[in-house]
């Protein structure tokens, strides 16, 4: 205890130097503008702004880049709620109900409530990081492919849940979303399987062109169609920050999101994905009233958006600690530390304790720089709502172009958000959701390379699923949440057959 | 006839941009694709390189990331880019050594469509295993897959990374056929590795140093003719008692073809100021990275190296099977 204190002071002594504090300021800034333009992700702004980052230090330029990673994620959710975009996999969620909220005039109550509920994520991830960061590096290294495969069955029965209508159109899109997982190069075997002889598609399909088609431009697409509920966002602002009664609602929603963002974000192979998905489907089972899911309940947003940080923080975990790279994002960061002379492992935290504490104090000191430049922001972003519709939707789709293109540089990228946008469209307009697409999209890539690898290293025997332990208790946790998940609907199904 | 005079005068003005352009290259940015994502050992190569180069060159070097399809997606559109100078590529063992026998379909050829300027720098190749292998030097490791077979368990990062090639080329010398477990990414790989998931793999330097000197991973043997001063206590391959097994990636930069050898020389000259500068020298060898000398950074060695990898790697990996349509 003696020592964490200790190191931290000295993590504090590093990050608020005055150079140190402006490059944390200026990653969060740089993050959260870069967070609200649709497509230009955290990954795109850290490989543009890595050359600038040669002439400073490298725990500087790291605080700074973290900056960047975490303003981001702010940023990313504020577009969800307000313009139903989800920046990154893990805001899919927040524009269930943070997108309904702004259309009923709450999108200030929504985008605060986020702002408070990733600090406060945050601010516990900081603390987890400090103080279990070495011993939960285990955790990781306990996760094999049959671990994971079972894990992601327990995410796929997640997108069950996070369904609003009927079970049946959920399922059928999350088998769709898996089925565009499939598309591209094998991983085993290296050949290309349904990309039609296309090259652009031997890559499979981008997770940011297929999200902003399916929600951006549908989105567009459905409110140019309807003319009054565009109107209705435009129209009545509301309060702008929650009150009493909405942190008392959103409090304990705060605190278990929290807590399963924050061991989702441990696992490596991009577990922190899950983390928002999860903490909503608690969310919706443990509700005295499911039914406001999906229509603006505020546990719908604060949940999710404080997984969604937590999990974003300790995945800095395996990087610290093992050096192991979680996700893109934490690539690049390696990246930015081997170009600066740190040759990111296990050894970090001896080698480089400037470093090491240093940014795990700035992650405190950025979350709160974040709720200090969101919270005043939340009145302009909210106004922005009013700017008339038919200027906002060029906007909207010019940035949308623009970010997508700046990833790969593919003009076929741009082209594909348009045609998935019309595939939206008409998905949204036969009443099919895209959130569990999303979802089976994301986790279908990892579901299959991990169930073959899992069969390899077994030499095909399926035993192994059920031989260890995590494994199985996993794929017993998933079992029993279908069974919930379908039991009402089973009962519903007697009663009132044929209504859907 | 209008149409005709417009075209003439059109490619007049080209002509004489062109010739200007070559006189004072380069006026403006120049673009290095990279063929891989950003933060890869190639990108931070080519960054570090780049970096150097820029200011010898009076203008910067920007680093375009195009990656797909293991380096090939990049490579290609940089191909076929106009032979002004202003595009130029990092290629490495994979895009122009081992590319065409896994990709039947490339539409490049790495021994004739490119202007080649120059190699950079390579990252030797380390054969890892998990630490508690029962193994203890290179000898016995190499007994116990021949022995074990497909029972030994070998990770790569996917189908043409470097782990994969350098793997398969590995099993071939020794004569073995361990099974092949595919991951996305070096990353992933090595957490499975030290989480004992997996048995062994072979990769580059800088992915794997860290975790050698950490004690996560074992490390039996160097694929360089010298140890590394990274890892002064790892022996080469042929110190531990196997021939045949010495590789490295190289990482070298390239021109569409038809890039004019004044430029090729000026880029050339810049790449090789960057190789001497002590400050960018550092930062390879800190990497573990193998900087050429003297003779080996022209871009006539350089197009030696090339059609000797494609020679070499053709063979390899078509025995093993693996190819991409």
């Amino acid at each position: 205890m003696g020592d964490l204190i200790s190191n931290l002071s000295h993590g504090f002594g590093v990050a608020l130097s005055l150079q140190n504090l402006g490059l944390a300021f200026l990653g969060c800034l740089v993050g959260t503008l870069i967070g609200v333009l649709p497509g230009v992700g955290p990954i795109a702004t850290i490989a543009m702004l890595l050359p600038i980052t040669f002439g400073l230090d490298p725990v500087g330029a790291l605080i700074m880049l973290a900056g960047i990673y975490y303003g981001a994620q702010y940023g990313g959710s504020t577009t969800a709620i307000l313009v139903n975009i989800p920046g990154e996999a893990t805001s899919v969620v927040t524009t269930l109900d943070g997108h309904q909220m702004a259309r009923q005039g709450r999108a200030g109550v929504a985008l605060g409530i986020a702002a408070i509920g990733s600090f406060f994520a945050g601010t516990v991830a900081t603390i987890v990081i400090a103080a279990l960061g070495a011993p939960l590096t285990g955790l990781a290294l306990i996760f094999g492919p049959a671990e994971y495969f079972a894990l992601m069955v327990m995410g796929l029965v997640f997108a069950v849940v996070l369904a609003r209508g009927s079970i049946l159109k959920a399922v059928a899109m999350i088998l769709l979303g898996v089925l565009l997982s499939t598309v591209g190069t094998d991983l085993e075997t290296g050949q290309e399987r349904m990309t039609f002889g296309l090259p652009f598609l031997s890559d499979g399909i981008d997770f940011a062109v297929l999200a902003m088609g399916v929600f951006g431009v549908a989105e567009i697409l459905r409110n140019l169609d309807h003319t009054e509920t565009r109107d209705v966002v435009r129209q009545a602002i509301g309060r702008l920050l929650p009150n009493r009664d909405d942190f008392k609602q959103a409090a304990p929603s705060v605190l278990r999101g929290t807590f399963i963002g924050a061991i989702l974000g441990i696992l490596p192979g991009n577990g922190a994905v899950l983390g928002p998905f999860a903490s909503y489907t608690v969310e919706k089972k443990i509700a005295k009233d499911p039914s406001r899911f999906g229509r603006g309940a505020i546990e719908g947003v604060a949940g999710p958006e404080s997984a969604n940080n937590a999990g974003a923080q300790t995945s800095f975990i395996p990087l610290l600690t093992l050096g192991i790279p979680p996700n893109a994002v934490m690539a690049l960061m390696v990246g930015a530390m081997t170009i600066h002379g740190i040759v990111p492992g296990p050894q970090v935290m001896t080698r480089n304790p400037d470093l090491f504490w240093g940014m795990i104090a700035s992650m405190w000191i950025g979350n709160l720089m974040l709720l200090i430049i969101n919270l005043p922001l939340v009145g302009m972003w909210v106004r922005l709502l009013k700017v008339p519709y038919h200027l906002m939707f060029p906007a909207i789709l010019m940035f949308c172009c623009i970010g997508i293109y700046s990833i790969n540089s593919l003009p076929t990228d741009v082209m594909f958000i348009g045609f998935f946008g019309i595939v939206g469209y008409l998905l949204i307009r036969f009443g099919f959701e895209p959130a569990p697409l999303l979802l089976g999209f994301v986790l279908g890539k990892l579901l299959e390379e991990n169930l073959r690898r899992a069969l390899i290293l077994s030499r095909g025997s399926l035993s192994t699923f059920v031989d260890r332990p995590i494994s199985a208790g996993l794929l017993v946790i998933a079992m029993i949440l279908l069974a919930l998940a379908l039991l009402p609907s089973i009962r519903k199904g007697r009663d009132e057959v044929f209504t859907e | 006839m209008k149409k005709a005079v417009l075209a003439l005068a059109a490619g007049l003005g080209l002509a004489v941009t062109g010739a200007q352009a070559q006189g004072n290259y380069p006026q403006r940015p120049i673009t290095m694709v990279v063929p891989f994502a950003a933060g890869g050992p190639t990108d931070v190569i080519a960054r570090i390189v780049g970096e150097h180069m820029s200011h010898t060159l009076g203008q910067q070097i920007v680093v375009e990331n195009v990656a797909g399809a293991g380096g090939t997606t990049g490579i290609t559109r940089a191909s076929q880019a106009q032979p002004d100078g202003y595009t130029i590529m990092m290629g490495h063992m994979g895009t122009h050594g081992a590319a065409p026998a896994l990709y039947p379909n490339l539409k490049y050829d790495p021994t004739k469509d490119f202007a080649p300027v120059g190699l950079a720098a390579g990252t030797p190749i380390l054969i890892v295993a998990r630490k508690d292998f029962p193994a203890n030097d290179l000898k016995g490791f190499v007994e116990y897959v021949k022995t074990n077979g497909d029972k030994v368990n070998m990770a790569h990062a996917g189908v043409g990374s470097v782990s994969h090639m350098t793997g398969i080329f590995f099993s071939s010398v020794i004569k073995a056929k361990p099974t092949m477990v595919s991951y996305s990414g070096t990353g992933p790989a090595l957490n499975d590795l030290m989480g004992n998931t997996v048995d062994f793999m072979t990769d580059q330097i800088v992915n794997v140093a860290p975790q050698i000197q950490g004690g996560t991973i074992k490390a039996y043997a160097i694929a360089t003719p010298e140890r590394s001063p990274v890892l002064p206590n790892v022996p080469t391959t042929k110190e531990a008692g196997l021939d045949g097994f010495e590789v490295s990636a190289w990482n070298a930069i390239f021109a569409p073809k038809g890039t004019s050898p004044e430029i090729v020389k000026k880029l050339n000259d810049a790449l090789v100021k960057a190789l001497d500068d002590q400050n960018t020298r550092k930062r390879l060898l800190d990497l573990g990275g193998v900087i050429p000398s003297g003779g080996d950074r022209s871009p006539e060695a350089l197009q030696k190296l090339v059609d000797t990898e494609v020679a070499r790697w053709t063979p390899v990996l078509k025995a093993a099977g693996n190819k991409t349509q």
